[in-house]
């Protein structure tokens, strides 16, 4: 029974109170880079949910095989392997966000999500939890990266998934799409402000 | 000529910090001080300007398309571009724990002073974005990609001190509201300073 607890916790836990984006600060990189648009976010944060998964439960059925002074590189191998099979399923099925997306596919290697992940969670338990704790992460930094690229799509063109939202009367009104939303600074201050209200709610993530 | 400017665009039109936001998560983690900011800094220039002509010698010679002809006219259409993930990635792993230990013998008071950083850099975004960049943009010889690299390494050197000092000046100066604090408020100082950057775009020697 303690064990299903536990699981069940492992599963929620970062999806918001121990958000691996707003609140670990890990995985930063591609939160800012990819989420100018939606769709990119989406496929993105979809990637990452599938990699941290598979390597988490790859690292868990080594961890007692893996000598502790080449570990690191070991992850990073198992990590790349499932990279490039996503990098190259991206580019036979969805080939127009893949360009988009460019080098940050092959930045998932070095997203410090899953190298946290699996030093912190794989190393240390079996694999159904850290399965488990993949997915869990996987979807925490997915929920951060779609709202922040739902903000920046709205707001900067005025369209969701390419569909246009704001209606043509309002830009014939005077209505103009915020040019600075596409910017990629404004991604770091769509994320401070996703963590002002995180941390306002929850009193005791905050720093003296 | 081409390569300084090369070598000045890469500190600051295409910095990494603040025109891509690569190595954020080690530069959010270590900027609290000036001190060991500047530690790190060291690290990754001294690792960006190793890796990238490495891993450019690797992409000409071995996994570009076609780049096998020196072994014979039978491999000219031998294409491992699939693996240059995997490459590059083992290069920078293998290469940080090469630099540790070389630095360990060699000179332990750097290595006090960097040690803890070294193995950090393994995962550092900025590190493995170089070597895709320099996939990316085709450089043309093997000093475009050391100037590179050194342009990279020198602007995210910059971005890390600039922003701990700012850091340093703001925890005892001013009153941020509190869930802002520490991270949210780095954030937002991170994102003017990129807007500040922008100012040098399309600068040309």
């Amino acid at each position: 029974m303690a064990e299903k607890v536990s699981n069940k916790s492992v599963l929620f836990n970062p999806l918001s109170k121990n958000n691996p984006v707003i609140v670990q600060v890990l995985g930063i990189c591609s939160v800012l880079a990819v989420t100018a648009k939606l769709e990119p976010s989406i496929v993105m944060g979809l990637s990452v949910i599938a990699v941290l998964a598979f390597s988490n439960v790859i690292i868990s059925l080594l961890r007692n095989t893996i000598p502790t002074n080449i570990r690191i590189i070991v992850q990073l191998v198992v990590v790349a392997g499932l990279v490039v099979i996503v990098s190259q399923l991206l580019e036979a099925y969805a080939y127009d966000v893949s360009k988009q997306l460019s080098v940050f596919i092959g930045l998932i290697i070095t997203n410090c999500i899953l190298m946290g992940r699996l030093e912190a969670f794989a190393m240390a338990n079996r694999p159904w939890p850290s399965f488990l704790d993949g997915i869990g992460n996987g979807v925490g930094y997915a929920i951060i990266l779609i709202i922040v690229g739902f903000f920046r799509e709205l707001l900067g063109s005025g369209t969701l998934l390419g569909y246009q939202i704001v209606p043509q009367a309002f830009y014939e009104a005077g209505y103009v799409n915020n040019g600075l939303m596409i910017l990629p600074p404004m991604a770091l201050i769509v994320v401070a402000c996703i963590i002002w209200v995180h941390r306002a709610r929850n009193k005791e993530l905050q720093e003296d | 000529m081409e390569n300084l400017n090369i070598f000045i665009r890469s500190i600051f039109v295409d910095n990494m910090i603040f025109a891509y936001f690569l190595g954020m998560c080690s530069f959010l983690a270590v900027s609290k001080n000036v001190k060991t900011a500047f530690g790190l800094g060291i690290a990754v220039t001294f690792m960006l300007v190793i890796s990238l002509p490495i891993n450019y010698l690797l992409e000409t010679y071995v996994l570009r398309a076609g780049a096998l002809k020196w072994l014979g006219p039978e491999y000219a259409d031998v294409d491992l571009s699939f693996l240059s993930l995997i490459l590059f990635i083992a290069v920078i792993a293998s290469m940080t724990q090469l630099v540790e230990m070389a630095v360990e013998k060699y000179s332990p008071a750097l290595y006090a002073s960097l040690g803890i950083f070294l193995p950090l850099i393994a995962v550092n975004c900025a590190i493995l974005g170089g070597s895709l960049f320099m996939q990316q943009r085709d450089f043309g010889s093997v000093w475009t990609a050391v100037c590179a690299g050194g342009g990279w390494g020198i602007g995210w050197l910059l971005a890390i001190t600039a922003i701990a000092a700012i850091r340093e000046r703001i925890a005892t100066y001013s009153n941020i509201p509190k869930p802002l604090r520490g991270i949210g408020i780095t954030f937002i100082l991170t994102a003017l300073m990129g807007v500040a950057f922008m100012s040098f775009l399309g600068i040309k020697l």
